[in-house]
């Protein structure tokens, strides 16, 4: 069964078409990357699965649910988690604040119970807290827990995002160029990274991005838009050789 | 950082006082708190009764503007409302106080969801703008719906009493306001350390990303809206019992200026800010007038122009605030403490 299943997807922004007819299937338990030139609508996809657009036509069904059907935030609950292009990370706060605002929609205390704090509120921080540590331990940023996360390098910051989209402890994981603006070695832990967690934890991954390297080394399958179109789509050896993508990228 | 402090568990790091020191301090305040009333000057502890009524609804603004990013220019409506539906619960209903005061805190609370609905839609300076009118209309109404608020001559609500004791003089009233300061302090920093309070925070950061993660915007921004209007309507409530009388002149916009003058002050974001700005503000034309009265010899004219002063003071320390220490008090405060753990090294 295939874990998410985009079909005809099409969406428009006044007279641009962000995207025509885009369908895409993702198995369990795969790196599916999307790739593509700038304004390819690559991004725009993710918005539709994340609920922030609308599209105005097609499906997109996550574990056979019609992802349309659910609100923004909604999405989360039924396990998907996404990492931003531009970091999104709640920058005043702690990095330990933030991955725990990763664990928000498995925790339920409300409003009463944090204010009176002692009970059920603190002993459910408590509970998260331990697996918010081990993905502190997995992504090897140990040394900044405590630190706001404005004040970190960039690099660090990045994988203060993704330690967050994992303590949501998704079944689905979108990664919005998690190596843009990295150096060689950020790139290389970033990749092993993405790896290891589509090995030990098992999450599927669809991956945007731009750095081919990291594209053809990590991808089981990879798509390509261009001008919200999908153009091809197949494993890298394939894609690397297609002559259509090839005019895409390079020009004719 | 705190040297020799540490933690073996993860229970000890969400503790609000860490170490030793901190809670022998908090000791201190609190018994200093208690023998204050039964030694000071009865107008000491006036000053005071005020500044924990301010501290009240400080903290109630700063969870809505400073924590969850609404800028409210309404506050004066909420607390209006809870100071009204006290005093007219008390008069009309003859509800004892105890009851009343929550009842307040719920009716504000309530106002603040229906102001909270346009809050769904708007974003930064226009949710200013439905703050701002919702405080006219409680104004508008408070003067014109004379069967319920008597106009514009006010309503006188009873001391609240316990048996036969009544709370009637400044020292009394001081007990009630001081534990209310405590829990309503205790409550907010609770909920800053757990679920909610770090939902509302990452609304005020990022909105689209806390939707991402799963945070509900509208539930948090209505629930941000009603908290802080109960905060409001708690201290509406304690003003309406002790003052001899309310008016609708207690409840202008110059009122929900102060009130976010104390927060921008004494720390946006910050529950120890608000407690500093609450009594920094509540204390300022104090201040003024000592200096008026000082100068009083030389230059007669300056105590004719008290209010003139007053407000010229106010708005300089706004500005000279927002230009050069943004984090308020509060942050003032940790940049000196870490100055000097730190000194003489510069890190």
């Amino acid at each position: 069964m295939p874990q998410l299943v985009v079909k005809d997807l099409s969406i428009n922004f006044g007279g641009i078409t962000a995207l025509v007819n885009v369908s895409f299937q993702v198995e369990k338990g795969e790196i599916f990357s999307i790739i593509g030139p700038n304004g390819a609508g690559k991004t725009t996809i993710f918005n539709c699965i994340n609920r922030i657009y609308t599209p105005h036509r097609g499906t997109i069904l996550f574990q056979d649910q019609d992802l349309l059907r659910y609100k923004p935030f909604e999405v989360s609950k039924l396990g998907i988690a996404r990492a931003f292009q531009n970091i999104a990370l709640f920058e005043n706060m702690t990095v330990l604040e933030n991955l725990l605002l990763g664990r928000h929609h498995r925790m339920k205390s409300g409003v009463m119970a944090g204010g009176i704090f002692w009970g059920k509120a603190k002993r459910e921080e408590l509970s998260h807290r331990k697996r918010v540590e081990e993905i502190i331990d997995f992504l090897e940023i140990e040394a900044y827990r405590y630190q706001i996360v404005k004040t970190l390098p960039y690099g660090i910051q990045k994988r203060v995002e993704l330690a967050r989209a994992l303590c949501m402890d998704p079944f689905l994981l979108l990664l919005d160029e998690p190596v843009s603006g990295m150096n060689v070695e950020e790139t290389e832990d970033t990749a092993r990274f993405i790896l290891d967690i589509n090995e030990e934890l098992g999450t599927t991954i669809v991956l945007v991005e731009h750095d081919m390297r990291v594209v053809m080394d990590v991808s089981d399958r990879i798509c390509v838009l261009n001008f919200g179109e999908k153009i091809a789509e197949g494993r890298p050896q394939e894609i690397r050789n297609d002559p259509l993508v090839i005019r895409a990228y390079l020009g004719k | 950082m705190i040297n020799g402090n540490f933690k073996t568990n993860y229970e000890d790091e969400i503790k609000i006082f860490q170490t030793t020191f901190v809670k022998f301090w908090l000791v201190i305040l609190f018994v200093g708190l208690i023998i204050f009333p039964l030694v000071a000057d009865r107008y000491f502890i006036y000053l005071c009764n005020l500044c924990g009524i301010a501290i009240i609804g400080a903290l109630g603004l700063n969870i809505l503007t400073g924590y969850t990013g609404q800028i409210s220019l309404g506050h004066a409506g909420f607390l209006a409302i809870g100071g009204y539906t006290s005093a007219i619960l008390s008069t009309k209903l003859g509800i004892p106080f105890w009851l009343a005061m929550p009842l307040s805190g719920i009716m504000a609370a309530m106002a603040g969801m229906i102001v909270a609905i346009p809050s769904l839609r708007l974003k930064g300076l226009y949710i200013a703008i439905t703050t701002f009118a919702f405080g006219f209309i409680v104004d508008h109404l408070i003067i014109h719906w004379e069967s319920m608020t008597n106009g514009p001559s006010g309503i006188t609500a009873p001391r609240p009493s316990l048996g036969v004791f009544v709370f009637d003089s400044d020292k009394s009233y001081y007990f009630i306001i001081i534990v209310m300061v405590i829990l309503a302090t205790g409550f907010a920093r609770n909920l800053f350390r757990s679920r909610v309070g770090r939902a509302l925070i990452a609304i005020r950061d990022r909105d689209i990303a806390a939707e991402i993660i799963g945070i509900n915007l509208t539930k948090y921004k209505i629930q941000a809206f009603s908290i802080s209007s109960f905060y409001a309507g708690i201290a509406g409530s304690l003003m309406a019992h002790y003052f001899d009388v309310i008016t609708f002149e207690n409840f202008t916009l110059m009122l929900s200026i102060q009130y976010l003058a104390m927060i921008i002050v004494g720390g946006v974001g910050s529950i120890l800010g608000s407690i500093y700005g609450a009594i920094f503000i509540t204390l300022l034309p104090e201040l003024i007038r000592l200096l008026t009265d000082l100068f009083r010899q030389e230059y007669p004219s300056l105590t004719t122009r008290f209010a003139d002063l007053k407000s010229v003071t106010f708005g300089l320390i706004i500005i000279i605030f927002l230009i050069f220490g943004p984090k308020g008090l509060y942050g003032v405060w940790r940049d000196i403490k870490v100055y000097w753990k730190n000194w003489p090294f510069t890190y």
